[in-house]
């Protein structure tokens, strides 16, 4: 038992994660149509201003923050310069194009930063466990569950309260008519993007708390899980990618903590093999093709 | 000097010309139908003006020169579509639709003002305000939509075929109400297919077939027209028209 609900607390700590990422893919792909693959390497940029501003001796908790705003800039940029001219382009375009800057992005930080990973100086605080009622839980399981379940509340208050996450909902319904509420496309766009940015660097300092290493490659794994996520929960549904990445790190944890030793081995076939009998069953993913925002 | 005016309008989809030099003038309080047949170029040319489509020739709206203009620096200068088919936001309350109407307007106390005039015209509305717009009936959204472009307290009103696909009693009440409208001074461009319907709102209409102007004139005039109905109708039934 005590092993059961220490492994779903893992669960739920990678399903968080899985879940902060696939929801930043889902924002942009709800409005633009566009499954951004450079997403990962806002993860792995993220992890570099980490390092960047840990080096100059700030401590973590001053590092974190201006990581996060680094990648969210970042965001704005890359939807300016690469994003924008192919605005109105076909969907395999648009693809194409992320995956372009993805390997352009992977490609500078092998050659000006290096091929190895760098190490980020994490507190300790974040290396301990605590025993609660006779289960012990890391530290930095539990900021990253506080953190997606904070960070889940926040968007929704942002998507129902404010004019700008209106305007974002209804972006995704039918962008022509938000233009005609004089709604500026190009500031919902940008939001956009800074929103994916910032779930994004979030997601990636969360990653890095529990691995204290960045590589060019770091964000390459998680994003292709964060794709998984929103397909398995419905593309473009912002419910379904939470629900996709909780889904999806718990098949990934219980299959780990509960498969025979022989089958260890095939763990990433068999959490594949699940979620493809799921989307056999409901090829729309969870949610169904819903492209509605904050339902 | 005309409120709008459309000089010399070409818009073409690839090889299709489906707009092919229209000059269509709107004074400030005037209703202005534009009558015409499936695929004339009635909705291409309200898309056109408000930036939605490119497009050729020249508009002009309160002396400036709009077209090539971003569709949302249109809409905050003082035009607004309600478009075909109504298409209100589904999944936002009847509430959240109106407030991204009132997006452009630069301060909330306006906005209010606006959504209390908005429910005084729309009484169902103010009763349905936390209703998801998908759940309101055809009339009810067409209301909302309307609702939704009175928000920005557009100058120039432009309607895309407000009936299309409405129950004979509800297109009824929406003609209420643009006439409605119209006594509060509310200048409109109105598309239609309902002949006698946009006639008897209108004080001046022009008639579109293949992209062309037909013929243009007061509601009176046009009424009394029979080529109305051959332009409108096209070649073979007018041909079976007694002459």
């Amino acid at each position: 038992m005590t092993y059961f609900l220490e492994q779903s607390v893992n669960a739920l700590s990678l399903g968080g994660t899985y879940a902060l990422l696939a929801l930043g893919l889902a924002v942009v792909f709800s409005i633009l149509g566009m499954i951004n693959f450079a997403h990962g390497a806002l993860m792995t940029l993220t992890g570099y201003a980490l390092v960047f501003v840990s080096l100059q001796g700030l401590p973590f908790a001053v590092a974190a923050p201006v990581a996060v705003i680094v990648a969210m800039i970042s965001a704005v940029i890359l939807e300016r310069v690469a994003f924008r001219p192919v605005r109105r382009a076909s969907g395999a375009t648009m693809l194409l194009t992320s995956f372009a800057v993805a390997v352009l992005l992977q490609l500078a930080f092998q050659i000006f930063i290096s091929t190895r990973p760098q190490v980020v100086p994490l507190p300790a605080l974040l290396t301990m466990t605590v025993d609660i009622g006779g289960i012990s839980i890391g530290v930095n399981r539990m900021i990253s569950i506080a953190a997606a379940v904070v960070v889940l509340i926040g968007l929704n208050l942002f998507l129902r309260r404010t004019t700008m996450g209106l305007a974002m909902r209804a972006a995704a319904e039918d962008f022509d008519v938000t233009r005609l509420m004089g709604i500026r496309a190009n500031v919902v766009i940008a939001t956009a993007f800074a929103l994916s940015g910032l779930l994004a660097a979030i997601a990636a300092v969360l990653w890095i708390a529990q691995r204290s290493s960045v590589d060019p490659l770091m964000g390459l794994i998680p994003v292709l899980k964060a794709f998984i996520a929103t397909t398995l929960g419905g593309l473009g549904s912002l419910l379904g990618a939470v629900l996709g990445g909780l889904l999806l790190g718990a098949i990934e944890i219980y299959l780990a903590a509960y498969l025979p030793d022989a089958a260890l081995p095939f763990h990433g076939a068999a959490t594949l093999g699940l979620v493809i009998a799921v989307l056999v069953i409901r090829p729309q993913g969870l949610v169904g093709p819903s492209r509605e925002l904050a339902r | 000097m005309p409120l709008l005016s459309v000089a010399g309008l070409t818009v073409r989809y690839g090889a299709i010309h489906a707009v092919r030099g229209i000059d269509i003038a709107v004074e400030a309080g005037e209703v202005v139908a534009v009558l015409g047949a499936n695929g004339a170029g009635k909705s291409t040319t309200l898309k056109a003006i408000v930036g939605l489509v490119p497009a050729g020739g020249e508009i002009r709206f309160d002396g400036a020169a709009i077209q090539g203009w971003a569709t949302e620096q249109i809409v905050r200068r003082g035009v607004t579509l309600v478009p075909e088919g109504r298409r209100v936001f589904p999944s936002l309350t009847v509430l959240e639709n109106l407030t991204l109407g009132a997006a452009a307007c630069a301060d909330r106390g306006s906005a209010d003002r606006h959504r209390a005039e908005v429910f005084d015209l729309f009484p169902i509305l103010a009763e349905r305000r936390s209703q998801r717009a998908g759940t309101l009936s055809g009339g009810q959204q067409q209301q909302l939509a309307i609702a939704r472009a009175l928000m920005s307290e557009p100058r120039l009103l432009l309607l895309d075929e407000p009936s299309l696909g409405l129950a004979p009693q509800i297109v009824d009440s929406i003609f209420e109400l643009i006439l409605r409208l119209k006594q509060r001074g509310q200048t409109i461009l109105l598309v239609e297919q309902n002949l006698a319907a946009a006639l008897d709102i209108a004080d001046r209409a022009y008639v579109l077939a293949n992209g062309v102007i037909a013929m243009s004139g007061t509601a009176d005039a046009l009424r009394s027209s029979d080529e109305v109905a051959r332009a409108y109708l096209g070649g073979a039934v007018a041909a079976a028209l007694p002459t």
